[in-house]
């Protein structure tokens, strides 16, 4: 008895060491992200929070101003005027890429042959820089020498000025995006491919036409990845910045121009911090995106129960 | 042949099985035709504008083929003194190294001890990892930029270079997830022949990792490239200018001509489209793994 004891208590504390020498081991090795954490997330956002309730324009001392920025916030008209801005094209913009991108990977995924090729087509927009997407479409959508208004002439009609008439430079920003929804199609052709194929066989089997099968079993099959895209997508749209940038710029002259019809939120932001050097009223606009942000993902994440649909529960 | 006779004797044609997959075939390729067109159409008229003259661009209804080719746009468009193009991609490039370097091995170290150790507070950690995925990148901004601001680092690489060797979430993540599918025995026989951390990392992990390590290296490659906002943010002298950086100042210009501009967006785009090709399976498998992580 009294060599067993012996014997297990050093295998034991050999064991409490080796532990406590992969602790050790373990925090070296994440050192690093705890760090990085610390240093560029966590200590900016708290202090992008005490920011917010003061005014600052970073040559004098912060002054604490209470909850005065977000009550300017909410006066201020410019705001209002760039969350309408930034809401209306996600409305539009954010159902638009994603059905683009959803019709793109239906086809591939039906396609047999070259699908490489017509994938490389449709991917290869999407990893191209902002800024030159931004250029190219302006040339594309110029107003005398671009082909879209050539066809529109050619056709009888008279094209707009696009990005020099508040009228239509946000609906040219929106006709541009699809042509990036390549990685979302890339998603939902990954999606469609984990479908078992033996659902489609089934339903064939009883007499479901090809509408029915992508109603009845493609979407539902595709919704927990539909979903991924969607929160995506709705976060992407509401910090558009640089194609707006660029073009407003540019073409109109004044950051979200022309009449501020391109005055996205980001922009908006950007403007109070580094233009205005309001670093306090713009430290609560962020926020004021974040809490908004929140809200709608939190949204969509519980109207998901009645729509996402997640193969793990079918088969609990 | 039994399926001949099955087709022919039993339904009418335009009913049957074989009549139906052709059809869909139709009209799924008609459609993949049209649409492939109408997406490769603004890289052609990029292009076609880069190599036309000013006179024939601006014609309409267009000149198709550029007649003569007007090399000269790019010329142009590299040799305007205010804009050293040479300087810009130089620029890029130190960045492009700069971040990859850091990211690839904090990330390593990090993902390592992630998929591999136990530690108490290890469950925490990861959660803070998977919460930073939704970190409000417009809250940040602002203290990060008075920070690197405080510390002298505007108008340098450095709040470009240095948070990429602190690790960056989401190559963590995709990290750990391939790491974790290696089988420890080769770890464990290394441990036994008096390997350490650093050798395992060297002589294991990284050799069987390569197709994770290469998304993460040309999923990077392509932002690194593609950044506007931080660019924009904390390099204000126009030799500190990325590629990206340039053009869009390039396009702002009071009087531009069109065929340098398109020259200089072709000289933008050209590199990645080239790396695309040469990695086009570490491009696919990235954007889908990251559909996939998503859910």
């Amino acid at each position: 008895m009294s060599t067993a004891t012996a014997s297990v208590t050093p295998i034991v504390k050999g064991q409490g060491k080796r532990v406590r020498q992969e602790a050790i081991l373990f925090y070296f090795c994440i050192a690093p992200f705890i760090l990085g954490f610390i240093l560029f997330d966590l200590i900016p956002m708290l202090a992008s929070l005490g920011l917010s309730f003061t005014q600052w324009n970073i040559l004098t001392a912060p002054t604490f101003i209470g909850l005065q920025n977000y009550i300017n916030a909410f006066k201020d008209p410019k705001v209002l005027i760039s969350l309408r801005i930034t809401i209306f094209y996600s409305l539009i913009q954010v159902p638009l890429r994603l059905g683009v991108a959803l019709m793109l990977a239906v086809l591939l995924n039906e396609a047999t042959k070259g699908v490489g090729f017509f994938r490389t087509a449709f991917y290869l927009p999407s990893i191209v820089s902002s800024v030159a997407i931004a250029v190219l479409w302006t040339w594309i959508l110029n107003p005398v020498y671009g082909p879209v208004n050539g066809v529109i002439r050619a056709l009888g009609g008279e094209g707009p000025k696009w990005f020099s008439d508040p009228k239509f430079a946000l609906w040219g920003l929106i006709m541009m995006s699809p042509w990036g929804a390549g990685g979302e199609m890339l998603i939902f052709l990954a999606g469609l491919k984990g479908i078992d194929q033996q659902l489609y066989e089934a339903a064939e089997l009883d007499g479901a036409g090809r509408v029915a099968r992508f109603f009845r079993i493609t979407l539902p099959m595709l919704s927990s990845t539909l979903f991924f895209n969607l929160v995506m997508a709705i976060i992407g749209s509401f910090q558009t910045f640089d194609t707006a940038y660029v073009i407003s710029t540019t073409r109109a002259g004044t950051l979200g121009g022309p009449a501020n019809s391109t005055l996205f939120y980001m922009l908006y932001l950007y403007n109070r911090a580094f233009a205005g050097q309001q670093m306090g009223y713009a430290s609560a606009l962020g926020w004021i995106l974040f809490a908004i942000l929140m809200v709608i993902t939190l949204l969509v994440l519980r109207s998901s129960n009645l729509w996402v649909f997640y193969e793990s529960e079918r088969k609990r | 042949m039994a399926v001949n006779t099955l087709t022919t004797s039993g339904v009418p044609f335009s009913q049957s099985r074989r009549f139906q997959n052709l059809l869909k075939n139709v009209v799924v390729y008609l459609l993949l035709i049209f649409l492939s067109l109408v997406f490769i159409f603004p890289f052609f008229w990029m292009l076609d504008s880069a190599l036309k003259q000013n006179s024939q661009i601006f014609l309409w209804p267009p000149k198709w083929i550029p007649d003569p080719i007007a090399w000269n746009n790019f010329v142009a468009a590299f040799s305007n003194p205010q804009l050293p193009f040479l300087t810009f991609l130089k620029n890029t490039m130190i960045l492009e190294v700069g971040i990859i370097t850091g990211r690839l091995l904090s990330c390593i170290l990090v993902a390592y001890g992630f998929a591999r150790l136990e530690a108490p507070g290890k469950t925490f950690w990861f959660t803070v990892l998977l919460a930073t995925f939704m970190l409000p990148g417009a809250v940040i901004m602002i203290p990060k930029y008075i920070l690197f601001n405080k510390l002298g680092w505007v108008n340098s690489f450095l709040p470009l270079i240095v948070p990429a060797w602190f690790g960056e979430s989401y190559a963590i993540f995709l990290m750990r997830q391939f790491f974790m599918t290696i089988p420890r025995e080769l770890e464990e026989a290394a441990i036994m022949d008096g390997a350490n951390t650093f050798d395992i990392l060297r002589l294991i992990i990284v050799p069987l990792s390569t197709p994770v390590l290469a998304v993460i290296t040309v999923l990077s490659f392509k932002d690194i490239w593609n950044d506007f906002f931080t660019p924009l943010l904390y390099l204000n002298s126009s030799n500190k200018y990325t590629i990206a950086i340039g053009l869009a100042y390039f396009n702002g210009q009071y009087k531009v001509d069109m065929g340098p501009l398109m020259a200089a967006s072709v000289v933008l785009i050209l590199p990645l489209i080239i790396v695309f090709f040469l990695a086009q399976k570490a491009f696919v498998e990235g954007i889908s793994l990251t559909g996939l992580a998503g859910r």
